[in-house]
């Protein structure tokens, strides 16, 4: 359960934090990079990029080896503590945000992790990263518990208006469980079969939460290569299930699942003739407007998904 | 029992029944089990077999559960669904019935037919041998 105390001291700790966009938040993702700037700006909270920083090892790395995974991601964390000064890192991507906590896991449980990260940081002339040094949070966390839900109320101008949304959690964000161990502890934890902390940001905002029983289901990211129909056809399916559940909007937390969504909604239309309408819109776009900012200012003129016309059209522009 | 390639057909073709959509679940799952030779359980979790062929298929690879809240939900909607037949949403339950068996089966099937991945973004396994890696690292 958590305390006042608590909530006050994340207030304190989340205010000022290392900030590890990662690659795709510098490439396709890059409307999640500015919005998540903008909003944390006018929230007044302070992001201090780690300096230097390396790829998480997102899927690739894993895949072939997953200690080495897990060194590239205690580099980053290494370098967080030791050349940013910062004790809690705020990755927005959930597969980075997932790779990092994946490395304290395996750092703080497994012998072989810890001697493999050791021996590399050593070669590469870093300190050795240990587990405990810092927290890595997600974006959704450094808003609702950095800035707090009731101080975001008095942010809202405007806001959503009834927009419907459905919050799409992606797998990583709660998956596997074990390297979560700060969720579904009750109380305003978040929770690992049901994530609530998007829907509770975008319901201050004045989003209308619609019920959406895909939200941590796979977005076919994985596949994307290797069988794009297969990725196509999952693509469709959420968003097909979305507009069912009366969702205008698709509110993401994730690159991968963000860039998947947009990209397989085109080529549904284009292979299976099957047209969706719902748009495809970042979590931090969408509270980014709800306080006044201005669409170009939170990157939406940059997402593929085209939902400037729309948000004009309900008067949240 | 149907292939795998007969059930994505059937999930794709129309909207099933909620007893389809479960019936559609539990055989891929049992497909998914089979591949990986193990014996499918009889068993039923909660009053479904859907979840507890899910629980068994996640025995030892906790990667599976990436399909967990999928099943959960199936189970969820065919319950609403055959509980309350005069609900004036039960249409709107059905058709997400039918999303939900439909994305497991697509995502359980591409998964048999993309083994050499390795396992989801959540907990993958190393294609090469560890040695081969380690060596070539110098570590």
């Amino acid at each position: 359960m958590t305390t006042l105390i608590d909530k006050i001291d994340r207030k304190k700790k989340y205010k000022k934090v290392a900030y590890y966009p990662g690659c795709a938040l510098e490439g396709s993702a890059q409307p999640y990079d500015k919005s998540t700037r903008a909003v944390g700006k006018e929230l007044g909270l302070e992001l201090v990029e780690i300096k230097d920083w390396n790829c998480c090892g997102a899927m690739e790395v894993k895949n072939i080896d997953p200690e080495i995974q897990t060194y590239l991601s205690s580099r980053v964390l290494s370098d967080a503590q030791h050349k940013s000064k910062q004790d809690v890192v705020m990755a927005p991507c959930n597969g980075c945000y997932h790779n990092l906590k994946k490395a304290e896991y395996d750092l703080e449980n497994k012998d072989k992790s810890r001697a493999v990260t050791e021996k590399i940081s050593k070669k590469a002339g870093h300190e050795t990263y240990k587990s405990g040094d810092v927290e890595t949070i997600h974006a959704l966390d450094w808003i609702k518990f950095g800035y707090g839900e009731e101080e975001l109320k008095a942010k809202i101008k405007g806001g959503l208006k009834g927009l419907k949304v459905a919050s799409y959690y992606g797998c990583m964000y709660t998956r596997p469980r074990h390297i979560f161990p700060e969720k579904d502890q009750g109380g305003d934890s978040e929770s690992t079969s049901k994530p609530h902390y998007m829907d509770d940001l975008l319901a201050i905002a004045g989003a209308e939460n619609v019920e959406f029983p895909l939200k941590t289901a796979c977005c076919g990211g994985a596949h994307t290569l290797s069988d794009s129909d297969m990725s196509t056809k999952l693509v469709l399916n959420i968003l097909e299930a979305a507009e069912a559940a009366g969702a205008e909007v698709i509110a993401t937390e994730c690159p991968t699942c963000h860039s998947g969504l947009e990209m397989h909604q085109i080529r549904a239309l284009k292979r299976l003739s099957k047209n969706t309408n719902v748009k495809v819109v970042y979590f931090t776009q969408l509270l980014g407007m709800a306080m006044g900012l201005s669409p170009r200012k939170v990157g939406l003129h940059a997402n593929i998904s085209d939902s400037v016309g729309f948000m004009k059209q309900k008067g949240i522009t | 029992m149907r292939t795998v390639a007969e059930l994505e057909a059937c999930v794709e073709a129309s909207a099933l029944t909620a007893e389809e959509c479960l019936r559609a679940g539990e055989d891929i799952l049992i497909h998914w089990l089979l591949a990986h030779d193990r014996e499918p359980t009889q068993d039923t979790k909660e009053g479904f077999r859907l979840l507890a062929l899910q629980r068994q298929g996640s025995k030892g690879d906790p990667s599976f559960n990436a399909c967990r809240e999928t099943c959960r939900e199936l189970a969820y909607h065919y319950n609403l669904v055959t509980l309350e037949p005069d609900h004036k949403d039960t249409g709107s339950r059905l058709s997400m019935a039918w999303m939900l068996a439909k994305h497991l089966v697509l995502f359980v099937g591409g998964k048999l037919q993309v083994a050499e991945l390795g396992e989801f973004c959540c907990s993958s396994k190393g294609l090469r041998l560890k040695s081969e890696a380690e060596s070539e690292l110098g570590i």
